[in-house]
């Protein structure tokens, strides 16, 4: 089972306390309306599926239940980081 | 030939004999015996039928690495375990062991017939003969094979074992204790670390315990680790699985040694945190591959020396050596010293340390060197081998009772594998040793291919004259499998030894190829030309041996498997003889039966109950939401489909939740309570899934939002009132509140007090009667619920349960998110546009309404079905044709969502989602069920008081 630290608790707890949230830093188009079908359809559906390092977003959801971004090694299952919500892409 | 007790030795207690049966006879042996030990000393050499030949087994091995001696315990009703290893099983009085895979008994076995037809059972014999018919493979071929080629029965009966678990944090976890694992236990044992010394046998000493020269040692140690506070011992206790950042599993045998069975629990699962981990699992010894090298009395010779030196039990009068490595002449001599007759020493290499020469010689040990065994005698024991000088060719014959096989070592790395350590190939030990560790992790003595066992030629199998095609030279003892199947993978064409393992069937199951592995890798290198390291390893998978379910569920079982929630109200319905259903994870009250009603009656009455009169359902399992803060309002008209900054506190709102897909995700009704607080109701199974979503918002998309959300689904006890009489019932409870429609109308929200109690009292309506939901304080909930059963007897109030209300929703055209909707509905394809905000300028899930699927014609949309004949309730799920009389396979163009009875209009009614269902209103659909093909007109939604009428009264 693996440790992953939460970076608002500043704590490293066991994945059974955090929850997968999909891939990170894609963010909510601020019009969405003026979007095309093309840009709308890349920002609903279309998601990377790297082979190494993988930013994703984890929720501490039976913890201090905040979202937070982390980047995690997909042919290790190791996470290199974790970091709060709004912080620039590492 | 057989073993026997030996007149000194060992580390059994020979003052304490125990009784106990293997296949309904009894033996007797002595504490400290295990079961293989103790049928060896009484002459048993049969100990099983292999998987798919039926040949006859004994022991190879005397540890957990044991492939043939698979027996089953039965401990009594229940208590039944099969496959586990009579090596590891300590005897007790009492004791009930069976073999396994025979028919009518070990010694004469029917299945046995498939070994003589063996030539008709190559490697994937099974894929290839039995694919034709494909229909033949579930009815008659696989249940035929299972019955022939097996382990031992599954129990039948409920396991009324209890087992324990438990967490358990340490600085140092020790995985092993024998001499590598006792040695890094006592060189930490000073500091302040804590430490966890575990081993899969009753007491620590590992290999020691098969050398008596070491005991003194082995004493003072355990004393030491023992007395040490900071050191934990854990024997019998398997680490059977290494997980992510040094999380460790294992089991620890608790009761199964003792003659009685206890309440205490029988097995206990450690899972284990280790901030550094220590494998010191030791190193198996590899069989060697010849014809006849499964018959009973051929084992290890490691092995041969455990039973001679820990059990003090013989394998034999005179057994005979068949080595590749010096380690098995280090075991003869050890032999020898214990009193045992050594035949012959066989070795396939052309010389060996003069000293094992000097040595053999002092003993009187005739040694072949540059020679192999290519036969075995007997059947059911060794009585003679057949051996060949590979100088001459020529082949003789040596009289002996036993043959022992010394082929090398293989470090045991499954553990290291499993934390994804990686392996390094080592030539000249012919086997994978750890590499780089990926976790803080390191391996000691034998695992980590470290040992002073002497040195030792690698080969695939032995040198035979005989003919290949007829020999039976087995890898895999517990899969059957030979030399001949690897090399037949390999012509067929496999190349990867992934593919050649399932092909074969190599290395799987229960044995993990702890026995098997490394001669299959040296056969398939040989057959291929090529080098080990470039036809790959398989991979090692937890568990290292076989675990009880038992273990792993913990009390994870019965009624405790999963939580069953339950409502402050769910005991009166439980005292008023309701039945039950399980809704997510709450227990619901489905409906409550009278004396001689069935539940089509009872809901039937519970429903003309609410349209006539009054009803009241507990609506506790809700899910809440308190949204609070100056953002809220904002924070709703982004997350829902319709307006809600306008809305006045006080009033309430029907809220339609998409996601981003423009899907319908959940929807309720909300209610404002003041400018800056919001009461928001979500589905029962949908609760935590709208919350996580809203959080999701909040945090990620729209920090600068000022809202809090807090779950409230449990805070509040919830009853709804509902029929015409609902206002007259709840009149003379309520204080603080006007009831009249004029002060307090349809989809209006109050705060006062019922029977004194402070509520928050919604004028809500899910059955299109009057209604009511009167939130309390969860604690209040029966007390306020019994009130008004007592209020409104004079109005024969009738409690009703989450069938009737489906049939009133239903009646109403009310959808149920994730019944009459699948993940796939728009809130148009549900015919809710009503409900959308089309000013909006977004909303979570607006763009998505306007993608180019979305739009297209021909989506699956929600209607109303009237069946023709209004008596037939169609089934729920069933599919829908346009056109009964086309040839099959059919078009299907939708599904039954909702279907009942409705007492109310004395017929039928059901609802469907339909491929283009809004533009065929008024026309006809036909429904294939069992036994008839119904038709149905399509209608509106809506199928009873279509104008609202009765709701604002």
């Amino acid at each position: 089972m693996i440790l992953i630290h939460c970076p608002y608790c500043d704590e490293k707890r066991p994945e059974i306390e955090f929850a997968n949230a999909g891939q990170a830093h894609i963010a909510r188009p601020l019009d969405p309306s003026g979007q095309s079908d093309a840009e709308w359809e890349a920002y609903l559906f279309i998601r990377a599926n790297p082979r190494g390092r993988h930013h994703e977003r984890w929720r501490h959801i039976h913890g201090c239940g905040r979202f937070f971004n982390a980047v995690r090694d997909t042919v290790t299952d190791k996470f290199e980081t974790t970091y709060k919500a709004g912080e620039p892409r590492r | 030939m057989s073993g026997f007790r030996l007149e000194t030795g060992g580390r059994i207690d020979r003052s304490q004999p125990v009784t106990f049966s293997f296949d309904g006879k009894t033996y007797t042996g002595f504490a400290g015996d295990s079961l293989a030990s103790a049928l060896l000393a009484n002459g048993v050499m049969l100990f099983g039928r292999s998987f798919k030949y039926h040949r006859p087994r004994g022991l190879v091995a005397a540890g957990s690495e044991e492939p043939n001696a698979l027996i089953s315990v039965n401990r009594g009703p229940g208590r039944f375990t099969p496959n586990l290893r009579a090596t590891g099983v300590e005897i007790h009085d009492g004791l009930k062991a069976f073999s396994q895979n025979r028919w009518p008994s070990l010694a004469m076995d029917f299945g046995a017939i498939n070994d003589r037809l063996g030539m008709f059972f190559p490697a994937g014999f099974y894929n290839k003969t039995f694919m034709w018919p494909r229909s033949f493979w579930d009815k008659v071929y696989e249940p035929a094979i299972r019955k022939m080629a097996g382990l031992g029965d599954a129990p039948t009966a409920e396991d009324p074992d209890v087992y324990a678990s438990t967490y358990a944090h340490c600085d140092l976890l020790i995985i092993g204790a024998g001499p590598a694992g006792i040695d890094a236990a006592l060189g930490a044992m000073d500091t302040n670390k804590r430490i966890v010394l575990m081993d899969e046998q009753d007491e620590l000493g590992g290999g020691a315990l098969a050398d008596p020269a070491l005991w003194p040692w082995l004493e003072r140690s355990v004393k030491a680790l023992t007395d040490a506070a900071n050191v934990t011992i854990l024997t019998r206790t398997t680490a059977f699985g290494y997980y992510h950042d040094n999380f460790i599993g294992a089991v620890q045998r608790l009761t199964d040694h003792r003659p009685e069975n206890e309440d205490t629990p029988r097995e206990k699962l450690w899972r284990i945190r280790a901030g550094e981990v220590v494998l010191a699992q030791g190193a198996i010894e590899r069989p060697l591959v010849f014809d006849g090298n499964d018959t009973p009395g051929v084992m290890l010779s490691s092995a041969a020396k455990v039973y001679a030196n820990r059990y003090g039990v013989a394998v034999g009068k005179t057994p005979a050596l068949m080595a590749s490595h010096d380690s098995g002449w280090h075991d003869v001599f050890a032999l020898a010293k214990a009193g045992v007759g050594i035949s012959a020493i066989i070795d396939v290499r052309e010389s060996v340390d003069s000293a094992l020469m000097l040595e053999a010689e002092r003993l009187g040990i005739p040694v072949y060197l540059n020679h192999g065994v290519v036969g075995v005698n007997g059947r059911h024991n060794v009585s003679a081998v057949d051996i060949c000088d590979y100088g001459n060719q020529r082949v003789h014959r040596v009289n002996t009772d036993a043959l022992l096989m010394a082929g090398g070592w293989t470090p045991s790395v499954h553990l290291w594998s499993h934390s994804k350590g990686s392996l390094k190939w080592r030539d000249e030990l012919g086997a994978y040793v750890p590499d780089l560790p990926n976790e803080n992790v390191v391996c000691v003595g034998g695992c980590s291919g470290d040992w002073d066992f002497g040195t030792g030629a690698v080969i695939d199998m032995l040198p035979t004259p005989k003919d290949q095609s007829r020999i039976k030279a087995f890898v895999d003892f517990q899969n059957d499998v030979t030399a001949k199947d690897i090399k037949l993978a390999v012509r067929e064409g496999f190349r990867s030894i992934e593919h050649i393992k399932r092909y074969t069937t190599n290395g799987m199951a229960t044995d993990q190829g702890k026995t098997s592995n490394l001669n299959g890798l040296q056969i398939a290198s040989s057959a291929l030309d090529k080098p080990v390291p470039d036809i790959g390893l398989t991979s090692f998978r937890p568990p290292y041996t076989p675990q009880t379910f038992g273990a792993l569920a913990g009390h994870a079982k019965g009624a405790l498997f999963q939580p069953t929630r339950t409502t402050n109200i769910d005991s009166w319905a439980q005292a008023h003889g309701a039945v039950f259903e399980l809704v997510a994870q709450w227990r619901r009250a489905r409906y409550f039966p009278k004396a001689g009603e069935n539940m089509h009656a009872a809901v039937n009455r519970e429903c003309v109950a609410v349209r006539s009169s009054v009803g009241i359902f507990d609506a506790s399992t809700l899910g809440k939401i308190e949204v609070v803060g100056p953002d809220a309002a904002e924070f709703l008209n982004r997350m829902y489909t319709n307006p809600w900054k306008a809305l006045e506190p006080g009033r309430c709102r029907y809220g339609l939740l998409l996601k981003e897909d423009g899907f319908i995700t959940d929807d309720g009704v909300s209610a404002r309570l003041a400018p800056d607080r919001f009461h928001l109701t979500t589905t029962t199974g949908g609760a935590a899934r709208v919350l996580n979503m809203m959080e999701d918002y909040l945090q990620t998309e729209w920090p600068d939002l000022d809202v809090w959300l807090t779950s409230t689904t449990e805070q509040y006890a919830v009853i709804a009132l509902q029929g015409p009489n609902a206002r007259k019932v709840l009149e003379p409870l309520v204080e603080g509140i006007d009831l009249s429609a004029e002060a307090f109308p349809h989809m209006a929200i109050r705060e006062g007090t019922i029977c004194g109690i402070e509520t928050r009292l919604f004028r809500v309506s899910f059955t299109g009667e009057l209604g009511f939901e009167i939130n309390v304080p969860t604690a209040y909930g029966r007390a306020v619920w019994e009130q008004l059963m007592a209020q409104g007897a004079q109005y024969d109030i009738t409690p009703y349960g989450t069938e009737a209300m489906h049939v009133l929703r239903a009646e109403k055209g009310f959808i149920i998110v994730g019944q009459d909707t699948d993940g796939t509905v728009t809130p148009f394809d549900a015919g809710l546009d009503w409900a959308v905000g089309k000013k909006k300028p977004d909303f979570v899930g607006k763009r998505s309404m306007a993608r180019p699927d979305i739009v297209a014609p021909g989506r699956k949309q929600l209607i109303g079905l009237l069946t023709d004949d209004p008596n037939v309730v169609l089934e729920e799920g069933a599919q829908i044709v346009a056109d009964p009389k086309q040839p099959i396979p059919m078009t299907m163009i939708g599904h039954v969502t909702s279907s009942y009875w409705s007492e109310a209009l004395g017929r039928s009614i059901a609802m469907a989602l339909v491929a283009g269902g809004h533009d065929m209103t008024g026309g006809t659909l036909h429904i294939p069920m069992p036994g008839k093909t119904h038709s149905a007109k399509v209608s509106g939604v809506v199928f009873y008081d279509p104008e609202g009428a009765r709701l604002h009264v």
